[in-house]
């Protein structure tokens, strides 16, 4: 076991493999480059643009959608975390897949029989269009937002780990240019090349990671016990393989392990970027397809995930990935380098980079197409606007959400990844899952208990995030100096998820209007059966 | 209503609630529910059933099955077990019981729109 313990990873000989990264990612961006170009040629309707003509198919948008879910908070996230915290780091794998089975058996053939674009379609088709378009593009947006914040904190960690800039000006320089080629990719390709760039990359993600866990297992003779012993061993601590490392420690840290199992398995199937995705293919059975497809990439990937972490415990060591630049998230970075060297170090930057790129175009796409198709053609032209006036507002709100990113990302630079899409999970399962479950399969269910779940469940997960120990009151917090930090929890699923539901409930029974149970019937045949979804969509 | 949502295709003038109303619809929609309901409520219990003893049965978790590999991590990866099982049970179960008769009532409503000037209501109400 000896020969086992960690070799000492030389964090300043990285940045000898400044250039080669560059050049490996260089390339990346080269590539899908020349393939969004080829593949918005003929974008031209808003079907084209949105959802890619729905010309996808089962299989192709299901390694989108892992390409989509699968972010920097996977990578670098949960590698980081089972590396840092061992078993705890695990349960977000879980989470993040069980989540699936919630899309898979409520949500994803339905939704795609009945809505167009965006999710607001489906909340809106049988209550009043004003008001429920509104809230749901309104969470739609705040979800994206958190997310992408995310995102880009990701992409400020693993700079500053590759490029050996640390000093907060180089950073946001390159968080303005990781920004600046995603308003491009979106621009130009609208959801066919976005959905490329998912592909790619989730092709490179996940044969990537399956290598590295291929060279970590045969270290070890394939031996996932002496793997675990390893990493045992090095963290000097048998501990690291059992629950409790992180969220064990007091009785408030269980409960805040609970919410955040909650709003993880709730979260998931609530994702307005997810959600859209299923409109990118023909049928219904295309959508469930695109699922399965998804369960299995991810599923596979997070069982790597667990390899990588251990292994990055045990052959990089715990001290020097947190004494790294980037922190934990750099876990798997400096695992690739004590691997493969430069060359499979620069790989799997390379494809890191791109996970933050396909999936911050992926989340731009989703918030522009919800603004422009919700607030703008709906609610500001009450439904006047032709296609093409929608797709260039589309097109404009890319570019300000695209810069919102780029600011936001300067600031929430250095936050842990992992936790910060938590959050996004979080205030989606509380804004969005109760009206999706209720609009679905509650006859009853009235526009009056979509609006105040909506906004119930946005605003109290909001505001419970503010004074939360995430803002304020801890070391760790955004704001360390100040403490106004009332609710004890980092997460705040546990309570804003059955408060959405419950106010989902007594918005509807207190409401005096009834919807029409026309549209009802109507929902609930189309969702269904499909009947109209799978052929008008032909042209 | 001018709804966007909706797809602009010839079923305009279909009766979605006499369809609703349908023994085959009823059927397909029994069905449906009687199989992801249950499911979800068993898959969800499972995975709650796990992080609370992540949580609180720590000790239980820690228990050494096979060399490192205790119980917590063996729990953890039947979770994945269960995921991959019931997807492929759901696939399996729509193809064979949900695939065939979502198809009949659409391509029944679909088709009835082609025959300009019949009775827009025949066939359905069988």
């Amino acid at each position: 076991m000896n020969a086992m313990v960690p070799a000492a990873v030389n964090v300043e000989a990285l940045k000898d493999t400044t250039l080669l990264n560059m050049g490996i990612f260089a390339l990346f961006v080269a590539v899908t480059m020349v393939i969004v170009f080829r593949a918005s040629r003929n974008n031209k309707t808003a079907a084209d643009y949105y959802a890619a003509g729905r010309s996808f198919t089962g299989s192709q948008n299901g390694t989108a959608i892992a390409g989509d879910y699968l972010s920097a908070a996977s990578f670098l996230g949960i590698t980081g975390a089972i590396a840092i915290n061992g078993y705890d780091g695990f349960l977000y794998s879980i989470g993040f897949l069980v989540a699936w089975l919630v899309a898979l058996l409520l949500v994803a053939e339905l939704l795609r029989n009945t809505g167009k674009f965006t999710m607001a379609d489906v909340l809106s088709f049988r209550l009043r269009q004003r008001p429920v378009r509104i809230a749901a593009a309104l969470s739609t947006l705040a979800v994206c937002f958190f997310y992408l914040l995310a995102q880009m904190a990701g992409a400020g960690s693993l700079i500053s780990l590759l490029l050996g800039i640390s000093d907060w000006g180089g950073q946001a320089l390159v968080i303005i240019v990781v920004g600046a080629l995603m308003i491009m990719y979106v621009l130009i390709g609208g959801m066919k090349g976005t959905t490329w760039v998912q592909i790619i990359k989730a092709i490179l993600l996940i044969a990537g990671a399956a290598v590295m866990t291929a060279m970590v297992l045969a270290i070890y003779g394939f031996n996932l016990s002496s793997l675990l012993g390893s990493a045992a061993e090095a963290a000097n601590n048998p501990a690291v393989l059992n629950p409790g490392l992180q969220y064990g420690k007091t009785e408030t840290s269980k409960l805040d392990f609970m919410s955040l199992g909650l709003a993880l398995v709730l979260g998931t199937a609530a994702l307005p970027h997810v959600l859209m995705r299923f409109y990118t293919v023909p049928t219904a059975k295309e959508a469930r397809k695109s699922v399965v497809w998804a369960i299995w990439l991810i599923g596979l990937f997070y069982l790597f995930t667990l390899v990588l972490g251990y292994g990055a415990a045990a052959l990089v060591g715990a001290e020097t990935i947190k004494s790294a630049p980037g922190g934990v998230n750099s876990a798997a970075p400096l695992l690739a380098f004590h691997l493969g060297g430069p060359l499979l170090l620069g790989f799997i930057s390379a494809v890191a980079f791109a996970t933050i790129l396909a999936v911050v175009a992926g989340l731009t796409i989703t918030a522009a197409a919800s603004f422009a198709h919700d607030i703008y053609a709906n609610v500001i032209a009450k439904g006047k606007a032709d296609a093409v006036t929608e797709v260039k507002v589309a097109r404009r709100t890319v570019v300000v959400i695209g810069v919102l990113a780029i600011l936001g990302g300067i600031f929430a630079n250095g936050q842990n990844v992992a936790f910060l899409v938590a959050l996004a999970f979080a205030v989606a399962a509380s804004a969005n899952l109760p009206t999706i479950v209720y609009s679905l399969f509650w006859k009853k269910f009235t526009t009056q208990g979509a609006v105040w779940s909506m906004y119930g469940g946005l605003a109290a997960a909001i505001l419970l995030i503010t004074f939360s120990p995430v803002v304020s009151g801890a070391k760790t917090s955004m704001i360390p100096g100040a403490n106004f930090a009332l609710f004890p929890l980092s997460n705040p699923g546990i309570v804003s998820i059955p408060l959405a539901f419950f106010l989902g409930w007594l918005g509807t029974v207190l409401d005096k209007r009834r919807e029409d149970p026309a549209k009802q019937a109507e929902m609930e045949v189309r969702s269904l059966t499909g009947v109209g979804a799978e052929k008008a969509v032909d042209h | 209503m001018g709804n966007e949502a909706q797809p602009q295709d010839a079923t305009a003038s279909v009766d979605f609630q006499e369809v609703q109303q349908t023994e085959r619809f009823k059927t397909l929609r029994k069905r449906h529910r009687s199989f992801v309901f249950p499911m979800a409520v068993v898959f969800l219990l499972w995975y709650f059933a796990y992080v609370l003893l992540a949580a609180y049965a720590v000790d239980f978790m820690s228990i050494k099955v096979w060399g490192n590999i205790n119980v917590g991590l063996l729990l953890g990866l039947l979770q994945f077990v269960t995921t991959f099982g019931i997807t492929a049970w759901y696939v399996s179960y729509s193809n064979r019981k949900l695939d065939p008769i979502a198809a009949e009532i659409r391509n029944e409503i679909e088709g009835r729109e082609f025959d300009k000037g019949g009775n827009m209501n025949s066939g359905v109400t069988k």
